[in-house]
């Protein structure tokens, strides 16, 4: 048995632009403010927009590796549906998937010469009975900014931690510019479940 | 107090407690972080260099002066300081001087993956490796202490996983140096000389074995004997894969990998049954280890290419992987690389150079992507520079048949790096070449640096701008046109004519990236779409590749009979930002303005 056993692996997946990284941030600052050793490593290609991005963010007594290994991962915190697909390989058997419910047109889908699969989120569903599908946009949109969608969809992330909502109300407050904190805040609760207060 | 940090910020973060009044770079993933973070602190000269080896150069003439220094670059940025570095180990310092190479297996955002430990046992000069940013951050201040007491340049060694990983650091308060700064002559210490050179090499030789000495105490080269049935010699990113996969074996890790503590190495070896190197890329470790007579396992279980990760221990070790399973919920997985983005003003550039059919000399830096379809309009690109030299080689190889097929794609960053001794000989040695400088006003790919053309210092000061016209004519090129990379029509007849020009020419196109804060500020344009009932499904705008511009397919019915369109064009309104390219190549004009709203 290795050391990793009581580490938790997450990772986070989308595309470039969409706000993996800042989520993947948020994560990792509130992990370390709960005690826990935190790693966060991110794999981005060569150019600022729209490839494919992913973060691996590992938490617990001691974390050696900044990488997950394929087969090791809790979670699979997808931001896009076809990454999700891109990453399953690093699922653990029992893992849990938590899927934003947003389609972005891969180059060779726009030019017409590949087409984007049909129905992803009941091609999910059907293979993890236990994936959640989170219309993260949606609910950007109602806290007031769809550009908070990375942190909106956090917060449906945030219920599968042991961790108090104000620790992670204050690390978002810390972490983003001051004129974005409110709308921020709100998407975080709405994607948690809660209402706008 | 603890925070976490990037590898890149917590170099930074030792340098500013090791009391580091010089830093400077060029930008290169993933090093680019640790000088924007550097300029962040107080009391510092932090800038952007032109490229590595004048970064380099101005580090070790403040260390020369006393100051502490640091020059940071990516690994193939050594190369281009390479030629400094080779002498500065002869001359030594006085203030201390560190040289931060970020290497990158795997070529996540490189074109090669040299493994650049080489560079500490070739040029004689110690090199450091942390695995997390805690070390990265001690090492850093390490590496000062080292450079003053042995007086030589130091490396520290990161690769990208280092670079971009966070995880939690202690932060400590900064120190000054203990030289003091000032002038002090010591010609035949720095004046290289052959007569002077010869008396620093055996001083050079001498500090080598001084430094071993060193590397057999220093805490930093670690033992951690445990199950001793296997011992394991590694550093850096890699000692965290084996220790993740291997806990209780027992390890050797280098915080120093070169020059390598030999007795502690026969001690260890001594120790444990099986004795591996796991080490990304070259066999640096295992060949020395090796010549020392000791048997040692490494590249005939661990690969050369690519980076590692914990499986890879356990398939060289165990050769085994627990657990992998793949799952295929679909057939076939449209790929997503990276791409332009929309407005880019690159896109018409490389549209024309591919209807033109030219062989396209390329380069370094977000243009590469032009490689991609449906672009096709890039046929080299080899290091930063190049372009120019391969235009220039081919039109001379080649002569009457490359006039009119050959051109060189350079961006304004790269230029000004190492382009403009290529410019020099196109027009000293009268080459028939057509450069085209893509000035998009920053050092893009980087995430938008400034460099000595856009007028903004790191520190975000105004200062002087290069003027490529005025730098151009002055090389000796008489024709040199500014263009407007969004107008295909004049891009047309201007690349056309100077590409047939049997004479020197530059042509600058001249837009900002789109992405450059700067100029976006109040440039907001009418965004576009497709008039879907007129459009004729073509396809002549999706020859651009912007990823704005959608393909839909008709439903069958439509589509079906004969003389129907199969689809249409569609214009994405949240990644359309107005640039209007699409619309100048729409047959029937019905790609148009949407209204601001």
């Amino acid at each position: 048995m290795s050391s990793s056993d009581r580490v938790s692996n997450i990772l986070m997946v989308g595309v470039g632009g969409q706000g993996v990284l800042l989520a993947s941030e948020v994560l990792s600052e509130v992990m370390m403010r709960a005690g826990f050793d935190v790693k966060k490593s991110e794999v981005h290609g060569m150019a600022q927009r729209g490839g494919s991005v992913s973060t691996h963010v590992r938490f617990g007594p001691k974390v050696y590796s900044p990488l997950i290994r394929k087969g090791d991962a809790d979670i699979l915190f997808s931001f896009e549906l076809l990454e999700t697909v891109r990453y399953l390989d690093f699922l653990k058997k029992d893992a849990r998937m938590v899927v934003n419910n947003q389609k972005i047109l891969p180059p060779s889908v726009t030019l017409g010469v590949d087409e984007y699969p049909e129905d992803m989120p009941g091609m999910l569903r059907q293979h993890y009975p236990a994936c959640e599908i989170v219309d993260a946009l949606d609910i950007a949109r109602r806290a007031g900014n769809s550009r908070a969608l990375n942190i909106a969809f956090l917060g449906a992330l945030s219920k599968y931690f042991a961790v108090e909502e104000n620790l992670w109300n204050e690390v978002i407050t810390s972490m983003l510019p001051p004129k974005l904190v409110d709308v921020n805040v709100q998407a975080f609760l709405l994607g948690r479940g809660g209402q706008i207060g | 107090m603890k925070v976490i940090l990037s590898g890149n910020e917590a170099i930074a973060r030792g340098a500013y407690e090791a009391g580091v009044t010089v830093a400077t770079a060029y930008p290169g993933t993933p090093s680019t972080e640790i000088l924007e973070n550097i300029s962040t602190y107080e009391g510092m000269y932090a800038a952007w260099s032109p490229n590595e080896k004048v970064a380099l150069e101005v580090a070790t003439g403040a260390a020369i002066g006393g100051a502490r220094a640091l020059a940071a670059m990516k690994h193939v940025g050594v190369n281009v300081a390479a030629d400094p570095l080779f002498t500065a180990s002869y001359t030594g310092v006085r203030g201390g001087l560190v040289i931060v190479t970020a290497d990158d297996p795997e070529m996540h955002s490189s074109q090669n993956e040299q493994d650049n430990r080489n560079y500490a046992k070739f040029a004689k000069v110690p090199m450091l490796e942390p695995a997390d940013s805690d070390e990265a951050k001690r090492f850093t201040r390490l590496a000062f202490e080292l450079s003053e007491r042995f007086d030589t340049p130091v490396f520290i060694r990161t690769t990208t996983r280092i670079s971009h990983s966070k995880s939690i650091v202690e932060l400590s308060e900064p120190q000054k140096g203990p030289v003091k700064p000032g002038i002090e002559k010591q010609p035949a210490k720095y004046v290289m000389l052959p007569a002077n050179a010869r008396r620093r090499h055996p001083i050079v030789e001498k500090r080598m074995k001084e430094l071993e000495a060193f590397a057999e105490d220093f805490p930093e080269n670690r033992m951690e004997i445990q199950d001793t049935s296997i011992g394991i010699i590694t550093s850096g990113a890699c000692y965290q894969y084996a220790k993740e996969a291997f806990p209780t074996y027992s390890f050797l890790k280098l915080g120093m990998v070169y020059p390598l503590p030999r007795k502690k190495i026969r001690e260890f070896a001594r120790q444990v049954k099986k004795l591996y190197a796991f080490e990304e890329l070259d066999p640096f470790f295992e060949e020395q280890v090796r010549s020392l007579g000791i048997e040692i396992t490494g590249k005939e279980v661990f690969p050369i290419c690519g980076e590692f990760d914990p499986a890879t221990a356990e398939r060289g070790i165990t050769g085994t992987r627990e657990g992998t399973k793949q799952v295929e919920i679909l057939p076939y997985l449209p790929p997503r690389p990276p791409t332009m983005c929309p407005g880019c003003p690159h896109r018409g550039i490389f549209y024309t150079l591919n209807k033109l059919n030219v062989f396209v000399a390329g380069d370094i830096g977000c243009y590469t992507l032009a490689f991609l379809p449906p672009l096709n309009a890039m046929d080299t690109c080899i290091c930063m520079g190049a372009s120019i030299g391969h235009a220039m080689g081919l039109d001379k190889a080649l002569g009457q048949e490359a006039l009119g097929r050959v051109v060189a794609v350079i961006g304004d960053s790269t230029f000004l790096h190492s382009g403009i001794t290529g410019l020099l000989d196109v027009a000293y040695n009268r080459g028939a070449c057509t450069i085209i400088i893509l000035d998009n006003w920053t050092t893009a790919m980087t995430g938008r640096q400034d460099h000595p053309g856009t007028g903004v210092t790191l520190k975000g000061e105004g200062t002087s701008k290069v003027d490529y016209v005025t730098l151009a004519k002055s090389l000796g090129i008489r024709h040199v046109k500014k263009v407007n990379p969004f107008n295909l029509k004049t891009l047309n007849t201007v690349l056309r004519r100077e590409v047939n020009r049997p004479e020197p020419s530059v042509v600058i196109s001249d837009a900002p990236c789109v992405l450059y804060r700067r100029a976006a500020k109040g440039a907001e344009k009418p965004l576009l779409s497709v008039e879907s009932s007129e459009c004729i499904g073509c396809r002549a705008c999706l020859k651009l590749g912007c990823p704005a511009l959608e393909w839909r397919k008709s439903a069958p019915q439509e589509g079906g009979a004969k003389g129907k369109k199969k689809g249409e064009a569609f214009i994405n309104p949240y990644l359309c930002v107005g640039c209007e390219l699409c619309a100048q190549l729409c047959k029937k004009g019905v790609i148009r303005k949407k209204d601001v709203q």
